[in-house]
């Protein structure tokens, strides 16, 4: 599973840690998290994320 | 017979952010984007960390004005300046970058056409050329010619100015910052935080000048209130910005320290609407991105006919400080109250409190920014 960096604050979504607090348990791949979840420091939609390599 | 669409003026976060959300909801209106800019898509945000980024101006840009055009099937105008708005005819009259005068009919107009670096005044002898950083084209004039490991002089040790002043000194520059505050992101931080990022700062390179003002700017050296000489090659000043009103005045829409509008973001006109810094809602002006994009998604449901009125909640914002990374979430405008801080060294925790000691803001250091998140669910909603 691939970390995710939003584009417009470099906020890092990690796959192993998820987002307990907003409901996206630890494991959750980027690609399974609800399409209306938005970056929790600037808020762009998960649109604006992308696969960071490696 | 012209097909009205929405038109939005500016192609900044708030102007293209509002354009894709519309897109999401309606396919078929319209929408025109207008821009004094190129319309390169780019995240305002990391213009003050490009260096550590290993960006410039061009290598900002994550897609050119056409492909945003053609992936959201709407038309971008670039380097068109509107001239004036005819509230009467509903009809925008503009300036191509030709020179050529054109007109441009609206069903819907939205104001995004953001702010100003505000224009620093102070006593200067000769012509020292100040520079303002708010958007791609500011950036590129800035780092223009920007002599490698030159001296650059920032004044203006807010969020902006010390994002800015931590990136260059990390890039080798020569950083002297000056702010007449005691400390760094003066109110946003308690005095403990605000020593611990200046100590920081300090420690990345940086020469600062706290609670000092420039007296005086003469070409190559800037004298200060105490009498010290800073020499320097460029200088940039990052003490606020100023919202474009320019425009809504000359339209005689309500106005006061931004565009004012409701909780459908709707302006003194009802089919004219206004977003991001240019606005200013009942929270206030508030230049940040995470109010920004919920603006967008309210209006653009509203613009599709489905009215939605404004909902902010709580507002962390993380400062771009790699020396000392900083979290805030200010209380809600006019609230008063004291700090209270826990943690020590660089992993601080520091909650204000209102009259009954309940957290009603906070600013976190170092380790601590991970419960930003957290901590901001506990806070007030800013528009509830």
């Amino acid at each position: 599973m691939k970390k995710y960096v939003c584009v417009v604050c470099n906020f890092v979504y990690d796959p192993v840690v998820g987002m307990p607090e907003d409901g996206i348990p630890a494991g959750t791949a980027f690609e399974a998290i609800p399409e209306t979840w938005s970056c929790p420091d600037c808020g762009v939609s998960k649109a604006d994320f992308e696969p960071i390599e490696g | 017979m012209t097909n009205r669409g929405v038109v939005i003026l500016g192609s900044g976060l708030g102007g293209y952010s509002l354009a894709r959300e519309f897109r999401k909801l309606d396919g078929q209106t319209p929408v025109t984007v207008i821009t004094a800019d190129g319309g390169d898509v780019y995240s305002k945000p990391m213009l003050s960390n490009a260096f550590a980024q290993g960006k410039d101006a061009r290598t900002l840009v994550n897609k050119g004005a056409s492909q945003i055009g053609a992936e959201l099937s709407m038309r971008v105008l670039a380097r068109h300046r509107v001239e004036a708005i005819d509230r009467t005819a509903k009809t925008l009259r503009l300036m191509g970058p030709d020179g050529a005068s054109l007109s441009l009919d609206y069903g819907r107009l939205v104001l995004a056409v953001g702010a100003d670096p505000r224009p620093y005044e102070v006593e200067q002898d000769g012509d020292v050329k100040i520079y303002g950083v708010n958007d791609l084209d500011d950036y590129a004039a800035w780092r223009d010619g920007l002599p490698e490991h030159g001296r650059l002089l920032l004044i203006g040790a807010g969020l902006i100015g010390s994002e800015f002043a931590n990136d260059l000194a990390d890039a080798g520059y020569q950083v002297t910052l000056v702010d007449p505050a005691p400390w760094p992101l003066g109110r946003l931080l308690p005095e403990s935080l605000g020593r611990d990022l200046a100590a920081a700062l300090v420690g990345a390179g940086m020469t600062l000048y706290l609670g000092h003002s420039v007296r005086r700017l003469s070409v190559g050296k800037a004298l200060l209130d105490d009498g010290t000489a800073v020499g320097f090659d460029r200088v940039l000043s990052a003490i606020g910005l100023v919202p474009r009103l320019s425009l809504a005045r000359q339209a005689g829409l309500a106005v006061d320290k931004g565009v004012v509008v409701d909780r459908l973001m709707r302006t003194s006109d009802n089919d004219i609407f206004a977003i991001g810094d240019c606005a200013q809602t009942a929270a206030g002006p508030l230049p940040f991105v995470l109010p920004l994009m919920a603006e967008a998604r309210s209006l653009a449901a509203t613009l599709a006919g489905k009215e939605s009125p404004l909902v902010l909640p709580a507002l962390p914002v993380v400062v771009k400080t790699p020396a000392l990374p900083i979290a805030v979430c200010p209380p809600p405008l006019g609230r008063s109250g004291r700090w209270s801080v826990d943690g020590d060294g660089r992993d601080r925790r520091a909650l204000f409190l209102d009259e009954a000691d309940h957290p009603i803001g906070f600013a976190l250091s170092g380790s601590r920014i991970a419960e930003r998140q957290s901590l901001a669910k506990m806070m007030p909603d800013l528009l509830s």
